[in-house]
C-alpha cells in the first residue's frame, strides 16, 4: 500500500500536466472552427450526451495538414534546422567538454561554472547581445573596417545563420555537460593502454575515446535535436520571412490565425514526431545504466 | 644431470636487454628517479620492489614511453628510447587497472593490438586464439570485460598485452587487486606463462612475497634509489643493508659495536649487561665500529633449557606469541629490555606446546646465522 501511495505521487503529475492536457488539445484538434469563445465546436453538452459530442469530432484537420504544402514543408525544414544545429552544437559542444574533462581537476569546476553561468542572465538579452556584435552595424564589421581588412561591411547575419548561431549557442551547454559527464569517467589508463598497443595519438582518440563518450554524445544530440524541433523564440526573433519553422506555423496558427483546431493538430503532430527520438533517447539512457552496472 | 644456471648478470658476456644509464627522473622539486644505473638481461623476470612512491611505477613507465627521464638514457637492445613514442616500442604493458575496453569484447581487446599492425585477418584470429587458450580463457572470448571476474580479466589483460610477442612486458601490480589464494595461483601461472613464451618481465610490486615469488632477480628500491640488486634468495640471506633486510621479511636488528676476534669473527657489544654475541662476517669491519646484526627470527632457536656448545645463547622471558597456523613467532624479551623474535614451527598440537606466555627460555644461534651490516 506504501509503495503504491509512493509511485501513485509521480503518475498523478504526469497524468494532471501531462496527459489531460495532451486530450484537451487531442479534442481541439478534432473539432471545427466556430466564432464563439473559445474559438471552436462543439463542446460537450450534458443534454445531448457522449455519443452525439464525439460524432462531431473527425480528422478534418488533419487532413487539412496533409493538403496544403505549407505545414508538411514547415516540419521538413524544422527537421532540417534541429538536425543541422545538432551536427553544429556538436562540433563546436565536444571539444569544449573534451577540454574540460582534461583540465586540472581543480579547473573543472570553475569551467562547468562558466558554461552554466550564461544561464543566469536573460536569454533575450544574450541573443540582442549577439545581434548587436554580427549585425552590419555591429561591433565585429566596425572591428574589421577598422583594422582595414575589409572596406564594405559584411552581411554576417542573414536570418538563416543568425537562427543557428542563435540555437547553437543557446543549446550549447545541453550538449557540453552530458559529454563532459561521459568523458570525466574515462580512465586515462584506456588511452595509455591504445597507445601502448600501438595506436597514435589520433587512432587511440578515434577508437577508445569517442566510442566510450557515444552515450554522452547520443544524450546531447537529443537534448539538442528534440527541443530545437519544437523551437519557436529563436526563429521568430533572429529568422526572417523565409525560416520556416513549425514551432512559429503554430503560433501564427493560433494567434494570427485564432485557428485553435488546426493549430491543435499541428501541435499533436509535432508530438508524434518528437515520440521517435524520445524513445530513442530513452533506449539510450537505458543501456547506459545497464552498461554501469 | 646438470640443469643450466640462468643467471646472464654473472656473465660478464652478457649484453642486457634494457640499460638503464645514469637515468634521473625530477617532477618539478621531486625527484622519482635518483641517477640510477642497472642492467636487465633478457628472458629475465625482474622484479622493481619497494614501498608506494619509491620510484618503482616511474621505472616503469619510463620503460613503456609515458615518461622521459629528465637525465640520462635507456635503451632497449642497444637502441636509444627517448625519441621513440609508446606506440612504436617493442614493449607492452599490463596496467594496474586492467585498463580492458570496455566497448570490446574480450576477443576484441586481445586483437586490439594486433589490428594496428598490418597484420592479415587470418594470423590475428589465429595469435587471438593462441593467447586464449594460453590464458585459459575461450569461454569467455564473446564477452565483455564486465561480465567476468577479476581473475579472469586479469588473464586477459595478460593476454591483451602478450598478444604482440613484445620483446619486454611490463607489469604494474598486476595482481594487486586479487585475494590472496588466487594471487597466489596466478604467479605461478605468470612463471609458466613467462617460460613458455620467452618474454623478458619486468615486474612492479610492493608485495616481496611476490617478488620473492616469481622474479629471477629482485631490486629493492627506496626514494628513487635502487639499494640492491640480486636474486631473492640473496636478497634474503645476504641483504647489504638494514633497510632490505627490514623490508623483505621479518627480521631481528641488534645494534652494537664490532671488535674483531680473529679471521672473519667478531665479537659483538650490545646491551649492558648482556654477554657480546659472536659473529662471522665476510665484510670487515674496524675496532670498535658501530654495525647491526641482522638476524632472521627463523635462524633462532628456543629451548626451555639453556643449551650448552653453541656460539650465542641470551635468556629471557616470552612477552608475545603470533600463533600463525604453521609456526610461531615468539616474542621474547631479554632483562636488558631488548626483544628478540624466535620463529619455531608448531609440529605439535597447540595444546602440547612447550612454551606459552611468560616462560622464561633461552635463545640460541650460531655465528653464521646473522649477517653483520654496516648500514
Amino acid at each position: 500500500m506504501r509503495r503504491f501511495t509512493l509511485i501513485a505521487v509521480p503518475y498523478l503529475w504526469l497524468l494532471a500536466l501531462f496527459l489531460v492536457p495532451f486530450i484537451i488539445v487531442l479534442k481541439i484538434s478534432l473539432s471545427d472552427v466556430a466564432l464563439a469563445r473559445p474559438p471552436y465546436a462543439p463542446h460537450f453538452d450534458w443534454a445531448t450526451g457522449i455519443w452525439a459530442f464525439l460524432s462531431e469530432l473527425d480528422f478534418e484537420n488533419f487532413v487539412w495538414l496533409s493538403e496544403d504544402d505549407l505545414y508538411w514543408k514547415a516540419y521538413l525544414s524544422s527537421l532540417k534546422i534541429a538536425f543541422v544545429s545538432t551536427v553544429l552544437t556538436l562540433l563546436v559542444g565536444y571539444p569544449m567538454a573534451y577540454a574540460m574533462a582534461r583540465a586540472p581537476e581543480e579547473w573543472r569546476a570553475t569551467l562547468m561554472m562558466l558554461v552554466i553561468l550564461p544561464f543566469w542572465t536573460s536569454f533575450l538579452i544574450r541573443v540582442y547581445a549577439w545581434m548587436g556584435i554580427l549585425s552590419n552595424e555591429g561591433f565585429l564589421n566596425q572591428f574589421l573596417l577598422w583594422t582595414g581588412i575589409i572596406s564594405e561591411p559584411l552581411t554576417i547575419l542573414t536570418p538563416n545563420t543568425a537562427v543557428y548561431i542563435g540555437i547553437v549557442y543557446t543549446y550549447l551547454p545541453f550538449m557540453i555537460l552530458p559529454i563532459y559527464a561521459a568523458l570525466e569517467r574515462l580512465d586515462d589508463s584506456l588511452i595509455e593502454a591504445a597507445e601502448d598497443l600501438g595506436c597514435s595519438r589520433l587512432t587511440a582518440f578515434w577508437l577508445v575515446t569517442i566510442p566510450l563518450s557515444k552515450t554522452g554524445i547520443v544524450a546531447g544530440c537529443f537534448l539538442v535535436f528534440i527541443p530545437v524541433l519544437g523551437e519557436f523564440v529563436i526563429p521568430s526573433l533572429l529568422g526572417g520571412s523565409d525560416t520556416l519553422m513549425i514551432g512559429k506555423v503554430l503560433w501564427e496558427e493560433f494567434f494570427s490565425n485564432r485557428d485553435w483546431p488546426v493549430a491543435s493538430a499541428v501541435a499533436v503532430v509535432l508530438l508524434l514526431l518528437l515520440i521517435i527520438p524520445i524513445v530513442l533517447f530513452q533506449r539510450n539512457q537505458q543501456k547506459q545504466q545497464e552498461a554501469e552496472q | 644431470m646438470t640443469i643450466p644456471v640462468f643467471e646472464p648478470w654473472n656473465d660478464p658476456e652478457a649484453k642486457p636487454l634494457i640499460q638503464f644509464q645514469n637515468v634521473s627522473k625530477r617532477f618539478g622539486d621531486f625527484t622519482a628517479i635518483d641517477d640510477l644505473t642497472i642492467g636487465i638481461y633478457e628472458k629475465e623476470f625482474f622484479a622493481l620492489l619497494g614501498p608506494s612512491g619509491c620510484g618503482k611505477t616511474t621505472m616503469m613507465r619510463m620503460l613503456a614511453g609515458f615518461e622521459t627521464p629528465t637525465e640520462g638514457a635507456i635503451f632497449l637492445a642497444g637502441q636509444d628510447m627517448a625519441p621513440v613514442p609508446p606506440n612504436k616500442r617493442a614493449t607492452n604493458m599490463m596496467f594496474q587497472s586492467y585498463a580492458l575496453f570496455p566497448h570490446l569484447s574480450i576477443w576484441e581487446n586481445i586483437a586490439f593490438g594486433l589490428k594496428r599492425e598490418a597484420m592479415p585477418k587470418n594470423d590475428i584470429s589465429d595469435r587471438v586464439d593462441e593467447m586464449l587458450r594460453l590464458t585459459r580463457l575461450e569461454k569467455f572470448a564473446r564477452r565483455k570485460p564486465h561480465q567476468i571476474s577479476g581473475g579472469q580479466r586479469q588473464r586477459v589483460a595478460l593476454a591483451r598485452s602478450l598478444a604482440k610477442k613484445p620483446k619486454l612486458l611490463l607489469l604494474d601490480e598486476p595482481l594487486g587487486a586479487l585475494d590472496k589464494k588466487l594471487r597466489q595461483d596466478t604467479q605461478f601461472e605468470l612463471m609458466d606463462i613467462q617460460e613458455k613464451t620467452g618474454t623478458t618481465f619486468v615486474i612492479v610490486t610492493h608485495d616481496q612475497e611476490e617478488a620473492m615469488t616469481v622474479a629471477s632477480r629482485v631490486a629493492v628500491m627506496d626514494n628513487g634509489k635502487i639499494i640492491q640488486v640480486a636474486t631473492p634468495d640473496r636478497i634474503y640471506e645476504t641483504p647489504n643493508s638494514v633497510y632490505v633486510a627490514d623490508f623483505i621479511g621479518e627480521v631481528n636488528i641488534i645494534d652494537g659495536i664490532a671488535t674483531p676476534t680473529g679471521e672473519d669473527r667478531y665479537s659483538i657489544a650490545w646491551k649492558e649487561g648482556q654477554a657480546p654475541l659472536n659473529v662471522t662476517s665476510a665484510t670487515a669491519f674496524s675496532d670498535g665500529q658501530k654495525c647491526h646484526l641482522a638476524i632472521r627470527p627463523e635462524k633462532v632457536t628456543i629451548n626451555a633449557e639453556e643449551p650448552s656448545g653453541v656460539d650465542n645463547v641470551v635468556q629471557g622471558k616470552i612477552l608475545d606469541i603470533a600463533y600463525l597456523g604453521n609456526i610461531s613467532t615468539y616474542h621474547v624479551e631479554l632483562p636488558s629490555g631488548a626483544v628478540i623474535k624466535a620463529q619455531s614451527a608448531n609440529t605439535r598440537r597447540i595444546s602440547r606446546r612447550a612454551f606459552t606466555w611468560e616462560y622464561t627460555v633461552w635463545l640460541s644461534w650460531t655465528a653464521t646465522a646473522g649477517v653483520l651490516l654496516a648500514t
